[in-house]
């Protein structure tokens, strides 16, 4: 409200630029690259990251692109680097945190190194997972040698009447050879003995146990013996690296055809089957040298794995290095593609945004490549026209950053309904985050006044800001990322908090005496009656904030509703108008009279004849003492404007001109501008049968800018009669429902200090009332959480969150457009880690 | 409760609604089948498809692609949907879930059925089947000689054994056996999906009649083409027809005595939505019937998303991906073997 009074137009123009406020002047400019030097040219524009490509082959598939070969060969690089990292986790190791330092090396070199590496890995991975393989087979055998053989040798002791039978029967692996032939899994079976009972022993996975045997059941017709034991041993399952329980497993039968099937079964089950001889002796030879070859096997495998272990950790040590080089080709090569061939085929041609300011900073760098390639031709770099839209950049540091970002959230919460893709400002538009950066946590606080859980927020942001360095170089989990990216928003509002809280008088709900003595005191020295009759007021009144002493006494309630309900629709003023100042700027910089005379105008009128006024009816009411009830007034100025206000009679015929002022802002902010727009558009087209091709510069500086948006189509006056009508309407409502809506400040703050009391009060007054030590600790504890969890945690988010409505919604709704699109510009910094 | 599913399906359904409704909208559009169209080779392919959803798959796959890989891989994707959303869903989607997934039982079971009938190696035939179709005991399949043991050995813990009942014979196993038992399977798993659509009422039993109904159809349609020439009786081809669907029964009645595919035409022509399928066929030509059906079939299935509260989109969405398969299996063959002409004579554009 600074901007009431007589200021000067020169003024306003003449203040120095806020880089904040409007977001860099950029321009199109058109790159002609000589081939020789061109990969070099991007990287460094990469490395720069100030430019933002255009694609000039839109209507190409990325396969029919120029460099489509060699973002195929860094894709397969980067598979290959994918591959090394899994291995180099699947070993256990850690890829070294800080990189090598080591000279740049050639895309070609390292292509041809990692081709190298991934043979080499393979190979030993396929090496190793045969001797692996190798190994559990030996392994299995070694169990099913010796649970076979328990199995075997007590169905000789047990089943003494089959004993007799079996003992015959039973065939011999006297041709057992030689260990690497069973290797093979090929099954011996004994001397057919046509009538005998015969066996098959094998080994399967415990999980499978039951099914098979139900399967082995069901095909014998019931007519074999199953005989199980748990193996002692895990295996380790070559695959998936995971260690498998198996169970070994000797099944009893009878017949040619029934072992076929269970040998099929076994198969399909994926049971190992391994020959055990019945004879001890022979099964003690056997476990010997299965044992031995193990043991010799278990070296071998040693070795290997420590080969590659060393193969991987050499990889490691290289592969942070390896992965951005080979992301940046990549990211160059894209980049290249969205360039075209000139017709020489000698040049490629690119076209791209870039801020005026670094227009310098990219012919240096460009000067360098060429310098760099020793290209016989320079890059020629020269600016264009464009009639396209710029894209919106502003340049933020820490601190402005999350306000900017605030701000930008509301694109992707509430669309434009014009444009599909908008979410940030308008090029150039004025931008709501300068404002944002104060009025944002100072509205927070208005909802969150307590100092004493002001400085409890402060000391959180302290830590976050004085560890930014720490914690910024490392990855953080989601939610802390938010609030370290926000730290600074925190910051701030913890300190409005305080100074709310002051005003407030307000320290986890008790008041405090800290500006002097209360300007009141009680009738009596019980005090009993302060709640019913009130306190005598005795000195002069409490230098700054409320006076401790109300607290709990009658008046308390009352007054301080009604100074924050006030308080909130003053502030709530106070901020739209700020809004409609800035629409005014927003149309005196695109030089758009229209707006300015059809829209600011009578919207400022608009709003303050209506609750400006109000707001002076307030501010009179608090300086002079005035017992007039503003209700009254404000209800009575639309039921009878001409009564006589009597005292509160400002100046003559008070209700009817205001009244009056805002009723002709109506039709003035509905009709004139869609017809003015309409003439506007009838006289640029008069005596035009034909409409203009290529409509590049007919629409000139003083374009009314809702004209802006028909570049390419037709005037349609209905639709935009209708646009306007929808604006005006949403004013004249908005002006009502969003000042109510301020109101929530008030709410949210009594609910806080109310909140508060109740947890002070019931829980831990409660509790020390009580001479025991425990209720005492319990009563803190429960009001430790209480404060930390709903007071600090829950009230924290929601006045965060009613806050950022009041700036979305009830400010930004009176200038904000937001329907430009981001600037994106090439650069190596922005690159999405490998590292998910 | 039928117009009432609006009140409660989201309770248990609406999740998944809006995930299969999610990767309804990840399939491939004509777009991208235009620049499919145009790859010159596999890993141009590859690289347009790791713009798409598929991309996490076909990412780690080393250069020189095949297109086994990259139907594999898609597949992969397929089934890696399919169990996400049967681990989240409760009863009857679950149900309903698994039903989608007989079909391929029933398919596997044939072609291990016949790879060991021709002494294949199991193994292989293993990495043929479709992985919706995978169960337990699928590799003893082997072991059995005839229906009898079929049933007895492998099949009865399955949920395909219900549907055993009018096939099992202790004739051995032959082609012309294992192709009936084929049909017979289908006919009763058609049917008793159809029963359970019709228990589950509402806009599912709706529109998963009509989508099983045409299903049952072409089936018929398709027997009753391969059978001509066949020693297969009539009563025999009127057996294997599924008793539901636009054509039971007088339609049945009529394929059953078809000689040729002109009286097929002939019989198939008194019905309406069948009519446009044929008219767009020379006469005496059946090549171009199937890519005709798949058309209908998938026009009738993108119609299902436009209903809410029910479990066909489920069904029309696992029948449309494995569509698109068909579709990345035809454009990759066609680009591998340089008959890149032919390209657009099997693509069925599903958008």
């Amino acid at each position: 409200a600074a901007f009431d009074g007589g200021w000067k137009m020169e003024y306003i123009d003449n203040l120095p630029s806020m880089d904040l406020m409007r977001s860099e002047k950029m321009t199109l400019v058109q790159l002609i690259i000589p081939v020789e030097s061109a990969h070099r040219a991007v990287s460094y524009l990469g490395q720069l990251g100030l430019l933002q490509f255009r694609d000039l082959n839109d209507d190409k598939s990325p396969f029919q692109r120029t460099f489509v070969n060699q973002v195929k060969r860094c894709a397969e690089m980067s598979r290959k680097l994918r591959f090394f990292k899994d291995q180099i986790h699947k070993a256990g190791l850690m890829p070294s945190p800080n990189p090598a330092s080591q000279p740049d090396i050639e895309l070609e070199e390292l292509e041809m190194q990692l081709a190298d590496h991934e043979h080499e890995l393979i190979e030993m991975n396929a090496n190793s997972d045969k001797l692996q393989q190798t190994y559990n087979e030996l392994l299995e055998f070694k169990m099913v040698l010796q649970k076979a053989g328990d199995f075997l040798v007590s169905s000789g002791g047990h089943a003494a009447a089959q004993e007799t039978e079996l003992d015959e029967n039973i065939p011999i692996n006297d041709d057992y050879a030689d260990s690497a032939s069973l290797l093979e899994q090929e099954m011996r079976p004994g001397p057919s003995n046509q009538s005998g009972v015969r066996f098959i022993s094998g080994i399967i996975c415990k999980s499978k146990v039951m099914r098979f045997e139900r399967m082995l059941f069901r095909t014998t017709r019931g007519n074999m013996l199953f005989n199980q034991a748990q193996a002692d041993d895990q295996i380790m399952d070559p695959v998936s690296n995971e260690t498998v329980e198996k169970t070994v497993f000797v099944v009893f039968f009878s017949g040619e055809q029934a072992r076929t099937k269970i040998l099929k079964i076994c198969e399909a089950f994926g049971a190992n089957c391994y020959p055990v001889p019945e004879d001890t002796t022979k099964r003690r030879q056997i476990t010997r040298e299965v044992l031995s070859r193990l043991s010799e096997l278990e070296t071998t495998l040693e070795a290997g794995l420590r080969h590659r272990d060393k193969a991987l950790t050499s990889i490691g040590f290289h592969l942070t290095k390896w992965m951005t080089v080979v992301s940046r080709e990549k990211a160059v090569y894209d980049s290249l593609n969205m360039l075209n061939f000139d017709v020489t085929k000698k040049c490629l041609v690119g076209e791209g945004w870039c801020p005026i300011f670094a227009k310098t900073k990219i012919q240096e760098a460009l000067q360098r490549a060429t310098f760099d390639s020793n290209s016989q031709i320079g890059v020629i770099f020269h600016v264009m026209d464009s009639i396209e839209s710029p894209p919106t950049y502003f340049r933020t540091n820490h601190f402005t950053n999350p306000y900017q970002e605030i701000v930008d959230a509301y694109g992707y919460v509430a669309p434009c309904v014009h444009q599909i893709n908008a979410n940030v400002a308008k090029y150039q538009e004025a931008n709501p985050a300068v404002y944002t950066i104060i009025t944002f946590p100072f509205l927070f606080a208005v909802m969150f006044g307590d100092w004493g859980h002001g400085i409890c927020l402060l000391l959180g942001a302290l830590y976050l800001v004085s560890r930014e360095k720490k914690l910024g170089s490392q990855k953080l989990g989601s939610f802390m990322e938010m609030l370290f990216g926000g730290r600074y928003v925190l910051l701030l509002m913890s300190l409005f908090s305080i100074y709310c809280g002051l005003i407030y008088n307000e320290f986890f709900s008790v008041p405090f005496h800290i500006f002097g003595h209360s300007a009141y005191k009680c009738r009596d020295a019980t005090c009993s009656d302060s709640r019913s009759i009130g306190l005598v007021k005795y000195r002069d009144a409490y230098p700054f904030g409320v006076d401790p002493s109300w607290r709990g006494s009658r008046s308390e309630l009352p007054f301080l509703n009604s100074l924050k309900m006030k308080m909130s629709i003053l502030f709530g003023l106070a901020q739209m108008n700020l809004g409609i100042i800035l629409s005014y700027f927003n149309a005196r910089y695109f030089s758009n009279s229209i707006d300015i005379k059809y829209q600011f105008v009578p919207q400022m009128i608009f709003l303050n004849s209506l609750f400006g006024y109000l707001s002076i009816l307030i501010i009179t009411k608090w300086c002079t003492g005035s017992q007039a009830d503003l209700y009254h007034v404000m209800i009575y100025m639309f039921l009878s404007p001409f009564e006589d206000l009597g005292e509160n009679q400002l100046f003559w015929g008070q209700g009817v001109i205001l009244l009056l002022l805002a009723l002709i802002a109506v039709p003035w902010m509905l009709f004139p501008k869609p017809f003015i727009l309409k003439r506007l558009h009838t006289e640029r087209f008069q005596g035009r049968t034909y409409g203009i091709l290529g409509s590049s510069d007919m629409y000139n500086d003083e374009e009314p800018d809702s004209a802006r948006q028909q570049h390419h189509e037709d005037f349609n006056f209905s639709e935009v009669f209708v646009h306007q009508m929808i604006h005006a309407i949403e004013f004249v409502l908005g002006a009502v429902s969003n000042t109510a809506s301020y109101l929530r400040l008030w709410a949210l703050s009594l609910a806080h200090s109310e909140l508060s009391t109740v947890f002070y009060e019931k829980v831990l007054l409660l509790a020390w009332g009580y001479d025991n030590i425990i209720i005492r600790l319990v009563g803190l504890a429960v009001f430790a959480f209480a404060t930390a969890f709903i007071l600090l945690m829950m009230e924290t988010l929601s006045a965060f969150l009613h806050a950022l409505r009041l700036h979305w919604v009830e400010f930004q709704n009176k200038f904000y457009h937001g329907d430009g699109y981001k600037f994106k510009p090439f650069s190596f910094a922005t690159l999405p880690d490998d590292d998910d | 409760m039928y117009g009432f599913e609006a009140m409660t399906f989201n309770i248990h359904g609406g999740y998944l609604e809006a995930i299969v409704r999610g990767y309804r909208s990840g399939l491939l559009t004509a777009a991208d089948y235009n620049n499919l169209c145009q790859c010159e080779t596999l890993d141009d392919i590859k690289m347009h498809l790791s713009a798409t959803e598929y991309g996490p798959y076909l990412q780690n796959e080393p250069s020189p692609l095949h297109t086994t890989t990259i139907v594999e891989k898609c597949t992969l994707k397929l089934v890696d949907e399919y169990k996400h959303m049967l681990t989240q869903a409760t009863e009857p989607l679950s149900t309903f879930l698994e039903y989608i997934r007989y079909g391929h039982m029933i398919d596997n079971v044939v072609l291990i059925v016949t790879g060991t009938l021709h002494e294949r190696d199991v193994q292989e035939l293993l990495e043929k089947c479709h992985p919706l179709g995978m169960f337990d005991s699928i590799a003893t399949l082997a072991v059995a000689q005839n229906m009898r043991e079929l049933y007895r050995l492998v099949l009865v813990d399955t949920p395909l054994a219900p549907y055993f009942s009018e096939c099992i014979t202790s004739e051995d196993l032959d082609d012309m056996n294992i192709e009936i038992m084929r049909n017979t399977l289908y006919k009763a798993y058609l049917e008793d999906f159809y029963r359970f659509c019709q228990k589950l009422g509402g806009a599912t039993s709706e529109i998963m009649s009509d989508l099983l109904a045409f299903e049952a159809d072409r089936r018929a349609v398709n027997i009753t083409i391969n059978s001509i020439g066949t020693e297969l009786t009539r009563d025999d081809r009127r057996k294997l027809y599924s008793n539901f669907g636009l054509l039971y029964p007088y339609g049945h009645e009529e394929l059953a005595v078809c000689e040729d595919i002109d009286q097929v035409r002939g019989a198939m022509e008194k019905y309406p939505p069948y009519q446009s399928i044929f008219s767009k066929l020379s006469y005496g030509e059946s090549q171009m019937l199937d890519k005709a059906f798949y058309e209908e079939e998938v026009k009738r299935l993108c119609l299902a998303f436009e209903q809410q509260f029910h479990y066909a989109v489920f069904f029309a969405y696992m029948r449309l991906r494995e569509q698109e398969i068909r579709n990345l299996m035809w454009i990759s063959e066609c680009v591998a073997q340089n008959q890149k002409a032919r390209v657009h004579d099997s693509v069925v554009f599903i958008f």
